[in-house]
């Protein structure tokens, strides 16, 4: 237990990060399937219009915050370092205090649903309300005066340190952590993206960082950020958080982009068509992140010009996304293809993720869009990049590298169970909501009535929901059984290209037992100019340097949970409590004996 | 401030604590530029004064910028010092930077304290909120700076900081110089384009 708890090992964090991100992936599920049983039938009453706020919030707040980026941040642990050829990440305790804040930041968004009384709130839950988005000026204390909107304020600054963290670690670790020979462009597609998201996650978290600054300004200290009648305008909410939001999505989808580019190529036995496209078409894709947040606010009314520019940088970005996926398809033609379960997931991504950006170019256009905006077609978009894409992207990940970060194979059959259920599940789920939307039902709103015509759609749409948790269980039953009957997983149970794969299966504290060099961007493969490398040896041949673990980060990373609790309790020695807790941790932390 | 991840290979050539910092400088300007364009955007739209022109006291606030600006002159020499390992100069060049930047942070107290007095608090119009909220990110930043230079004061006086510690000294450099960099944006912006 101790050893969990102050380790620094970048495979155990790694692990930690998945499991912790999966149960927030099953309460978010939770979320969802409330929703969808809120909307099977027109005016439904399961929940109250209050709690259904509540819960579409903190599904897409969990989702995004909680689920789909530290999922990926699981694989960025696990994987990146082994992918590079490193022992460990450039900061092994960064590494740990990144995911400390994470679960402390989830756990007291989540906490929100229990400690209404505490609050003097008529119900247990008092969760945020106010969308994913959080709009102001709706969330300011006049139109939200609860604590909901404190707790998700606050979290999010608390998931926001965390994400910069890891976003700091590990650029240094890819760019300065490489195996000798491992030129930048020798770097495996996967470990690519990761660097592009990151440099994504530092330059946007500050921006939300600054909005949720203002608003809690706004909320607890009485200034005017988001105050019309102070002069202010909400569009300034607006713009700092969709400036975010928008690199955000690719925040989202990139590391998603990047397990596919490994699944591919492993399973066709070919190498990844266009690698040097692939891999800068996603960081042109991270550049032009940049530039397109504005399409989120075409209701506006912006104006004829920036609703044009904004219109033309969105099918823009469309076309480095279209060169990836015609690499991943060339990737595939004329390959030696194995159908496993994580090449399912991969082909699975291609083709939903096409579906999702096809209706995101919808979008692109104003006239088009204003018919879209707030309605239902908007959900089904973003659940076919969300869902199409990165879940069935990382679940790809998941049968790809269980066998490496478990030591054991998950079953094929339940796997391919898990897929055609996900794949049937989320098509049943996702594809009504565009005619849902295009029909004219709002999103967010409690309920709807039969003469809107789109009950029936509903009601399959909330069976397709039903089928992804039945997926959802597939999946729980396989993991449970791998962990008792899965076949031992050799080094390599797929012939992989890249320096994962030379390692036992879970690896070594150290990882490689001599650190390789790397002459190909294939290195286990054989190719016209290269022989397959020497995988290093069972037993490495020196004593190796392991770090030992620490308690500081977790420590450091404990003030800023009460650092919260001030303004939420009104207290002020809460506020002197969490600084001194946070002090004393990273003095500690910085002066303690620590060999990397 | 561990001297390990300096003895290791990199690839870049660049110590990684010196890389992470200037990751972690590009996402300041982040920061900082978010909040220097909410300023500009609410520039004039308070809808009651004070206004800037009535408020800001340019002569007391350029000594309190030239101030600052001197404790980027100590900073270098005292990674210079502490380089050729005269901890002697060392130890005072440090304590000369974190004095600096503690004047500043006098500077600021007495000029937020005069604001309130002239009727500017945080609450009272989208100046207020913009320029304390922009120039107090900024204050906390050049309070955490002088906490780090007094750290490494201290450890010069225990002969814990020598010229084997040099690079945690250049790294304490970047953020001061980064620090005064952004007070110089800021004073341009808030100050002296009215």
């Amino acid at each position: 237990m101790k050893r969990w708890i102050t380790t620094t090992d970048h495979k155990r964090i790694g692990l930690l990060y998945f499991w912790t991100a999966f149960c927030f992936f099953l309460v978010g599920g939770l979320e969802a399937l409330l929703i969808r049983l809120q909307l099977a039938q027109p005016n439904g009453h399961l929940v109250s219009a209050e709690t259904y706020n509540q819960l579409f919030t903190m599904h897409g707040t969990t989702m995004v915050f909680l689920a789909l980026m530290p999922l990926s941040a699981s694989f960025f642990n696990y994987i990146v370092p082994l992918q590079i050829g490193a022992r460990d990440v450039a900061f092994p305790r960064l590494n740990a205090f990144s995911y400390w804040v994470f679960l402390l930041g989830g756990l007291l968004l989540n906490a929100s649903w229990l400690v209404g009384p505490l609050f003097h709130a008529p119900h247990w839950n008092v969760a945020p309300n106010g969308g994913w988005f959080g709009y102001a000026n709706l969330t300011e204390r006049q139109f939200s005066p609860g604590p909901n909107i404190d707790f998700w304020l606050l979290g999010l600054q608390i998931l926001g340190i965390s994400s910069l963290a890891a976003g700091f670690n590990f650029i240094v670790t890819i760019l300065n952590m490489r195996a000798p020979g491992m030129k930048m462009l020798r770097v495996p597609a996967f470990s690519w993206m990761t660097l592009v998201t990151q440099f994504l996650v530092i330059t946007a978290f500050p921006v939300i960082t600054v909005g949720l600054v203002f608003l809690m300004f706004d909320r607890f200290f009485g200034t005017h950020f988001y105050v019309a009648t102070a002069g202010a305008t909400p569009l300034l909410w607006q713009h700092l958080f969709w400036l975010f939001g928008h690199p955000e999505v690719y925040i989202l989808i990139l590391p998603a982009m990047g397990i596919v580019s490994e699944v591919l190529p492993t399973f066709a036995r070919k190498p990844l068509f266009g690698y040097t496209v692939v891999v800068f078409s996603g960081v042109l894709i991270g550049f032009m992140g940049w530039g397109v947040w504005s399409h989120h606010m075409f209701a506006v009314g912006l104006g004829p010009i920036a609703d044009s520019v904004f219109a033309g940088t969105t099918m823009l970005i469309a076309v480095p996304t279209g060169v990836k996926i015609f690499n991943w398809i060339a990737t595939l033609w004329g390959g030696d293809i194995r159908g496993s379960t994580a090449l399912h997931f991969a082909v699975g991504f291609i083709a939903m993720f096409i579906i999702g950006g096809l209706s995101g170019v919808t979008h692109a256009s104003p006239p088009a869009d204003l018919q879209q905006t707030d309605t239902y077609y908007v959900v089904a978009h973003i659940h076919y990049v969300l869902f199409g894409g990165t879940v069935l992207g990382l679940f790809a990940g998941i049968y790809y590298w269980w066998p490496k970060m478990t030591g054991r194979l998950l079953s094929e059959p339940l796997g391919k169970w898990h897929f055609w259920l996900t794949f049937l599940g989320m098509n049943l789920a996702f594809f009504p909501m565009h005619l849902i939307g295009l029909l004219g039902m709002p999103r967010r709103i409690y309920t709807y009535t039969p003469e809107l015509g789109v009950s029936a759609l509903n009601l399959v749409s909330t069976v397709g929901a039903f089928l992804i948790a039945v997926a959802i269980l597939v999946f729980l039953v396989n993991v449970l059984r791998t962990r008792t009957h899965g076949r031992p997983a050799p080094n390599d149970p797929w012939g992989g290209a890249t320096l994962e794969w030379s390692i036992p299966s879970p690896p070594p504290v150290y990882n490689f037992s001599v650190i390789p060099t790397v002459a190909s961007r294939l290195p286990r493969w054989k190719t016209e100019r290269h022989e397959p490398m020497r995988d290093p040896p069972a037993v490495p041949p020196a004593p190796i340097h392991v770090p030992p673990g620490s308690w500081w980060p977790l420590i450091a990373a404990l003030g800023l949970p009460v650092l919260a609790l001030a303004p939420l309790t009104h207290t002020l020695w809460l506020a002197f409590l969490g600084a001194a807790i946070l002090l004393v941790g990273i003095y500690r932390w910085a002066f303690e004996p620590f060999e990397v | 401030m561990t001297h390990a991840a300096a003895t290791h290979h990199t690839s870049m050539g660049l110590d990684s604590r010196k890389m992470a910092f200037w990751a972690f400088i590009g996402s300041e300007c982040l920061l900082f530029s978010s909040l220097i364009s909410t300023y500009l955007v609410y520039k004039g739209r308070s809808v009651v004064g004070p206004s800037p022109h009535e408020i800001l006291n340019i002569p007391f606030t350029s000594v309190s910028t030239f101030d600052l600006l001197m404790s980027s002159l100590m900073m270098v020499l005292a990674l210079a010092a502490v380089q050729r390992g005269d901890m002697k100069w060392g130890k005072i060049w440090l304590f000369a930077t974190a004095l600096l930047g503690l004047v500043f942070l006098g500077g600021q107290v007495i000029e937020f304290t005069e604001f309130v007095h002239k009727g500017l608090t945080l609450q009272t119009n989208l100046f207020g909120c913009t320029f304390f909220v922009l120039t107090g990110t900024h204050g906390a930043h050049v309070t955490v700076g002088v906490l780090w230079l007094l750290t490494l004061w201290v450890r010069a006086l225990q002969g814990k900081l020598g010229p084997g510690q040099a690079l945690t000294v250049e790294i304490t450099g970047l953020y001061w110089h980064f620090v005064d960099v952004v007070w110089i944006v800021i004073f341009t912006v808030v100050y002296l384009i009215q």
